[in-house]
């Protein structure tokens, strides 16, 4: 770490940037999940022959459909959630260790719940260890979480730092090319900042459909989108 | 500790005092510009190359040590085996990268490095000094993967997992195969290049079949019980070429393999095969030169995500496959995007320039048949630990044909983006 404060060391004299606060973690502190999991050992087993005992075995249980591991005989419960699409990602894990009843009525977990969010994030980070690893399945879960970002009510009056967005575009012209041309990915060379603004908006909300720019637009921040316009607008 | 822009100003800030005891702009006994050298000039070294050059706009020295004169890109190498792009279009040369950004493009092989002296030793005798060093060398293969095949079998048993002439071979192969003969690939166990690029393979040699030896088989033994994109790749095996695929998974003994080359047979779990054409993807490691720079743990180079930093010398970033770094599936996208993170790190070390906290991303696209294509993207950030998967989406089974084709002519529109973003 020391070595990156020597490469920020250039921000104290040139000023600091206005950057939203914007953050990205693991989903929990798998060494102490390991301890938390110790409440859950009595009924399932996970790991290197993990086998269905009570409860069903928990290897590769981030994003698979619910009630789907051969040989476990589900509860009428979760076979009805299972039916309505209930698939184990993060957000559903987190749900159903909360409180296992109030997100799946008539489950035969009989469990009371992790009420402490850090506990739950932290069996979690545990259990994704026996999952999928993206590097090798890259439709795989997530590993880490990135925290919300606010919309600001002067989202169009931001000016952007072009600066800052040569460096975000940088991730943008490994599709969209920068002299403008277009084959089968759209240019997005000089477009006017609102209507750029607008587009990445309307990405990032899920009001366009793309999922590329769905997801490229989901982790840009209101200045992030502003330094892009400011960029791409303005390319020679 | 996580990643926070704020966190990282304050202190920051905080040292900024010392920097003026700790001049940034090292010229480390050489005197002159500080130097950067590159090693590899593919999918990491060439985007490394353009986007170090071209920001510092001079004031670094940048060599690019690359043995080729013409490089090849694996991705699209597929789909010149289905027929849909000719050779010499997954070809680039480094004439741009010489001329118009002013990188010094070193035709020769490193084959050693000094990293107490910071020098890199070239196979045709010269030496190269250098402030920071980028190893971008790609894959090499692992010894004795395959039991009974060597790089010396690989005119006989292609692995065509290094694009140019090996891929030639292997289509020269698929297109004299008899009619109703059998190709036989031998898949690769994790972590390896392009986790989806096997079974895009399958797909391209699948459509030349279909076309000129509709009879003809497909067998892929696979000592892996899952691979990426599978139900899509499935899918659309079914739907384009029913009956002329066959995978064996390890349950069926697809990780107990023994080949022939001098037989041409292959022995999946005592099942003797022969084959017309076998296509060997045998375990991979990083490129040697990562090994003989001392900076592996195991088969490969562990880096720092903030920076693409090895973990072993902060003096040398590694990119792309051969290093490793997390979530992140080795492909060109994911080395053009973490080269372009290192490019920053290193401008920010050597000329002090402005350093944004980095940012990856991933899309991976694969044609199934004409005009089916499907793709598979995440993005991700780098954490204390690793480059961490942030989000993700995959294409679904069952799509329309309008959406598959907008698929696949986006990808056709990544591959020009991104050729154009590594060569200028
Ligand atoms: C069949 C196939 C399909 C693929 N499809 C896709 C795809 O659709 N999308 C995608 O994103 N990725 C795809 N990939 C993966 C992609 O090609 C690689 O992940 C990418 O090329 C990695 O970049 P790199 O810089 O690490 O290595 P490379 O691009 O392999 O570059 C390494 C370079 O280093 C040079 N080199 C090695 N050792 C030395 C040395 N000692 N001295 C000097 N030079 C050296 C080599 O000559 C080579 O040019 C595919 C791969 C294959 C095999």
């Amino acid at each position: 770490m020391r070595w990156i404060y020597g490469v920020f060391l250039g921000f104290g004299l040139l000023g600091a940037p206005a950057w939203a606060e914007h953050d990205v973690h693991a989903i929990g502190d798998a060494e102490k999940g390991a301890k938390v999991f110790n409440k859950c050992k009595g009924c399932h087993q996970v790991g290197e022959g993990a086998k269905n005992r009570i409860g069903p075995h928990l290897n590769g249980v981030f994003d698979r459909a619910a009630a789907t591991v051969e040989g476990f005989k589900y509860s009428k419960g979760l076979r009805r959630a299972a039916d309505g699409g209930l698939l184990w990602d993060l957000e559903h894990l987190d749900a159903y260790l909360e409180n296992p009843k109030a997100l799946v009525s008539g489950t035969r977990m009989s469990f009371r719940g992790l009420k402490k969010q850090h506990d739950r994030a932290n069996v979690l980070a545990f259990l994704r260890a026996y999952s999928d690893n993206p590097q090798n399945i890259p439709e795989a879960a997530p590993t880490a979480v990135l925290s919300e970002v606010k919309l600001s009510p002067e989202i169009l009056a931001l000016v952007g730092d072009p600066e800052y967005g040569e460096y975000l575009a940088s991730e943008c012209t490994t599709c969209h090319q920068k002299d403008g041309s277009d084959q089968g990915i759209p240019s997005i060379v000089l477009w006017p900042a609102e209507d750029f603004v607008i587009a990445m908006h309307a990405y990032k909300t899920k009001v366009r459909s793309h999922p590329v720019m769905q997801m490229m637009a989901g982790r840009l921040d209101d200045e992030e989108i502003a330094a892009l316009a400011a960029y791409f607008g303005n390319l020679e | 500790m996580t990643l926070n822009r704020r966190n990282f100003m304050g202190k920051g800030a905080a040292v900024a005092a010392a920097s003026l005891a700790a001049p940034m702009v090292m010229a480390d006994g050489h005197g002159g510009k500080p130097k950067v050298v590159i090693v590899g000039g593919g999918a990491g070294g060439a985007t490394a190359a353009r986007y170090i050059a071209k920001g510092s706009k001079g004031e670094i020295d940048v060599t690019l040590v690359e043995p080729t004169r013409k490089y090849y890109t694996c991705f699209f190498s597929n789909l010149y085996l289905g027929g849909f792009r000719d050779l010499s279009s997954i070809g680039h040369t480094y004439g741009t990268l010489a001329s118009e950004y002013g990188v010094n493009v070193v035709h020769d092989w490193a084959v050693g490095i000094d990293r107490d002296a910071k020098t890199v030793s070239l196979a045709g005798g010269g030496s190269l000094n250098y402030d920071r060093l980028i190893l971008s060398p790609g894959i090499d293969f692992v010894e004795g993967a395959v039991n009974g095949w060597d790089i010396s079998a690989q005119n006989a048993m292609p692995h065509a997992y290094k694009a140019g002439s090996q891929s030639e071979l292997l289509k020269a192969q698929i297109d004299s195969m008899p009619q109703g003969g059998t190709y036989v690939m031998v898949a690769p166990p994790n972590p390896f290049r392009c986790p989806p690029g096997p079974y895009e393979r399958i797909s391209m040699v699948a459509h030349t079949l279909k076309a000129n030896n509709p009879t003809a088989k497909i067998i892929i033994a696979d000592p892996k019980p899952k691979f990426s994109k599978q139900a899509l790749f499935q899918e659309g095996w079914s739907n384009h070429y029913d009956g002329m695929i066959e995978w064996v998974g390890p349950d069926f003994g697809g990780g107990n393999v023994t080949v022939d080359p001098a037989a041409m047979t292959v022995d999946i779990d005592g099942d003797v095969i022969k084959a017309d054409v076998c296509n060997v993807i045998p375990a991979m490691k990083a490129g040697r030169i990562c090994e003989l720079a001392g900076i592996n743990d195991g088969n490969w180079a562990p880096v720092n995500g903030h920076t693409m930093q090895s973990k072993i010398d902060e003096n040398i970033h590694v990119l792309g496959d051969a290093c490793s770094q997390g979530d992140m599936p080795k492909s060109g996208f994911s080395a053009n995007s973490q080269a372009k993170v290192a490019a920053m790190a290193v401008r920010g070390a050597l000329t002090g320039s402005k350093v944004f906290p980095a940012k990856f991303s991933n899309t991976c696209w694969s044609l199934l048949d004409t005009d089916d294509g499907v793709k598979v993207g995440a993005t991700y950030e780098a954490t204390d630990e690793k480059i961490a998967k942030v989000d993700g989406f995959i294409s679904k089974t069952g799509e329309d044909a309008s959406l598959r084709k907008a698929t696949y002519e986006e990808s056709v529109g990544w591959y020009n983006g991104i050729t154009a973003d590594m060569f200028g």
